[in-house]
């Protein structure tokens, strides 16, 4: 067993933990309350979920630089490397734009049971794709490096299991958030 | 590397400044393990200063020795410091030294991450005491129930500097027990299988699982709460914006049952080492403890709403977690009996260790039976917030968790230091433990069946409440001149103390095949690990364990 994969597969079991029980809270808000406003009247599922799927589209390109990386082609990885970088940036700045949109009308952390939820839900979802960019800014700077690569192959490896993470707990947020309001 | 032994290299004495240095920069094992254990003992001190300052206060009814601010400070800070600054840390920190000694490993799988835990622990600690000189410690209880720890109710400080503190430690736990999980599954010598580790590695698994699973739990409540006091959440707010005081509860109580685990797997572990090894029988069962542990770490999940009896959940989920609770007594009780059969017929050495071993067993049964008595619910709302409670879990914590640990000191404190602890201290301290622990906790079980609240800072003088009251305080003050015959032990034994072998109590496990204490590279030579005894099979080579089907 390989000590670095085992480990963050512990550490995304734990996060895992972490998100399912902020998913619970939200869930439980939802049901419970009533206090205006909600998710239904405020959230712009169609928009979040364009850019959900530059999100999506990410754990794509990361696999593809993975099996460039496996097949010795330096190259291949890091063009797949920025790619994914790049689609992380851009669901990071969607979401910035929905925050925005959402404090122009008023609905703040503080407003109500759904803002600070939703808040909290996303936001530290967000901290965490912010987080994985970074990661994956290190391993491109470190892949300049032929050395590196052809040595650390794990190091990429591992980072890539952490943004297929953030990338999971995004479609069960997406769903629960944006797709119940069609309910 | 080169090809010369490290120990044949000479040693150059370091000035002190460099010593000093060894330690804030060590990446090794061991001193990171005795990092953790010190720093643990130094809060187990302010934590129990802190505990007789309560016992002062309660001696007599309706005394003005602290102010009931002070006092609501003080119990808030004994019961944080002594589950998060000493318990997770002491049992850490000796399952740092002893897990890759015990599978015959270097060092932890990940050395640096192991060094950045225990800082998270160091300054986590001096934070939250940090909160004395910021403004007041935290004062709404150890397990801070909203919406009293909420804005409005309680404007000070001490619950911000009390969340993050945790906040800092919770993080450094997940990564000590990823460490040790990793250590345990990737870096055993050949020959240790799953089913040769040690009890002590075992316990050690299954309580990392815990932490790294039920953390997150507190993580979450806490930033909950941070939202709702810095940022004006409303999560537990119980407003017309929404929130709920009750999720506060579900989630502090889905990590705080799975962590009374925490704090008594690694108990087990050291118990089910030193119990052998003192009646000179290989232990009892060993596949029935394992299992029975793995079941409890299972079960520990499901359990959480038995503190909760008094919220009015409902019936049904009130008999489902009574029931629940009731069944966790069952793997419990297998390893009473299991360390029991392990004395049985055996030929017992009545050491220090081997002394609070027995205590461990006879304390902790005592608590572990009120336990099932609170699990029926009419009885818990009887005694419910009284000092029934507080009898309960110092029987578990104490004559459990902290017996234990004193068994372990006196075990493996020849193979830390070198040198053996003085038995005819050992033996004023021992007892003094046990006069003390039971006349302070004994009483306080009639105290909460006569309804005495707990957390309350003085009392009216109604029957019996004065002289039980004034017992229990004796009783501390006693515990404290034991725990001062420990520390006196420690430092004369540290000093004078006899010379240890490298394996004076005729052990079994790895840790003992190397010299007292080890050289940093822990091994010149591992053992063959052919059994769960192999300094046994090493021995007795005529008559090894693997011959009895016992490998
Ligand atoms: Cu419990």
């Amino acid at each position: 067993m390989n000590r670095y994969k085992l480990a963050m597969v512990l550490f995304i079991l734990s996060e895992g933990t972490f998100f399912g029980l902020l998913i619970l809270a939200y869930v439980y808000f939802r049901a419970t309350t009533g206090s205006e406003p909600i998710a239904a009247h405020v959230l712009d599922p169609l928009k979040t979920g364009i850019f959900s799927v530059c999100l999506f589209a990410s754990s794509g390109t990361m696999e593809l630089g993975i099996k460039s990386l496996r097949k010795k082609n330096f190259a291949g990885l890091r063009f797949w490397l920025v790619a994914t970088i790049l689609l992380g940036a851009t669901f990071l700045v969607g979401q910035g734009m929905e925050y925005l949109h959402l404090y122009r009308s008023d609905i703040t952390i503080s407003r109500n049971i759904f803002g600070t939820s939703f808040f909290t839900l996303t936001g530290f979802h967000g901290l965490h794709v912010f987080l994985g960019l970074v990661v994956l800014l290190i391993m491109l700077g470190l892949g300049m490096s032929k050395d590196f690569l052809a040595k650390h192959e794990t190091a990429v490896e591992v980072a890539s299991y952490y943004w297929h993470f953030v990338d999971v707990v995004w479609v069960v947020i997406f769903t629960v958030v944006y797709l119940w309001v069609f309910l | 590397m080169s090809d010369i032994p490290v120990t044949s290299l000479p040693h150059a004495i370091p000035h002190p400044r460099e010593r000093m240095m060894s330690w804030v920069a060590s990446v090794d094992h061991k001193q990171i393990g005795i990092l953790y254990m010190t720093t643990a003992f130094f809060f187990f001190l302010c934590g129990g200063v802190e505990a007789l300052l309560m016992r002062a206060q309660l001696a007599f009814p309706e005394e003005h020795f602290l102010s009931p601010g002070a006092y609501d400070q003080i119990f808030t800070m004994h019961g944080t410091t002594m589950v998060f600054l000493f318990g997770m840390p002491v049992l850490i920190g000796l399952a740092n030294y002893l897990v890759p000694l015990m599978i015959g490993a270097r060092d932890v799988a990940f050395p640096r991450l192991n060094a950045f835990s225990y800082w998270l622990l160091f300054f986590g600690g001096l934070m939250l005491y940090f909160s004395f000189f910021a403004g007041g410690a935290p004062n709404v209880g150890w397990f801070s129930y909203a919406p009293l720890s909420e804005k409005p109710f309680s404007t000070s400080p001490g619950i911000d500097y009390w969340a993050l503190s945790l906040l800092v430690l919770g993080i450094g736990s997940v990564a000590a027990g990823i460490n040790l999980i990793v250590t345990i599954l990737t870096l055993r010598v050949k020959g240790m299988t799953i089913r040769r580790l040690p009890l002590f590695v075992w316990m050690t698994l299954v309580t990392s699982i815990l932490i790294v699973m039920a953390l997150p739990a507190l993580n979450v409540d806490l930033v909950m709460l941070l939202i709702d006091r810095k940022l004006g959440g409303n999560f537990f707010a119980m407003a017309a914006t929404g929130g709920s005081a009750i999720l506060w509860q579900h989630f502090f109580w889905a990590f705080g049952h799975p962590e009374v685990y925490i704090l008594a797997l690694p108990a087990f572990g050291i118990i089910s080492e030193v119990i052998p090894v003192f009646s000179r029988k290989a232990i009892f069962g060993y596949g029935y403890i394992a299992a029975s542990t793995v079941a409890i770490g299972i079960l520990s999940f499901a359990v959480w709403a038995h503190h909760m009896f008094a919220v009015g959940l409902g019936r049904p989920w009130d008999v489902a977690f009574a029931a629940g609770s009731m069944l966790i007594a069952i793997p419990t009780g297998v390893k009473i009996f299991n360390w029991i059969a392990t004395m049985w017929g055996g030929s017992i050495r009545f050491t220090t260790s081997m002394l609070y071993a027995i205590g461990f067993l006879i304390f902790f049964t005592i608590g572990g039976l009120s336990g099932v008595t609170l699990a029926v619910f009419p009885i818990d709302w009887q005694v419910h917030d009284t000092y029934y409670i507080v009898a309960h879990l110092h029987y578990v914590l104490f004559g459990g968790t902290a017996f234990a640990v004193f068994a372990g000191l006196y075990y493996w404190f020849p193979k830390f230091t070198g040198r053996m602890l003085s038995e005819r201290l050992g033996k004023w301290n021992f007892w003094l433990t046990v006069i003390g622990f039971n006349t302070t906790f004994m009483v306080q079980h009639a105290l909460g069946i006569l309804g005495m609240p707990r957390r309350a800072w003085t009392y009216p003088n109604l029957p019996y409440w004065g002289i039980l009251n004034l017992i229990s305080s004796i009783g501390a003050f006693i515990l404290g001149i034991a725990i001062l015959v420990l520390i006196v032990n420690i430092w004369v034994s540290l000093k004078h103390g006899e010379r240890a072998s490298d394996n004076p109590w005729g052990a079994w496990s790895l840790e003992w095949a190397t010299s007292s204490p080890p050289p940093p590279e822990n091994f010149e030579k591992v053992p063959p690990v052919r059994s769960r005894r192999p300094l046994w099979d090493l021995v007795h080579p005529d008559d090894p364990d693997w011959l009895h089907g016992n490998a």
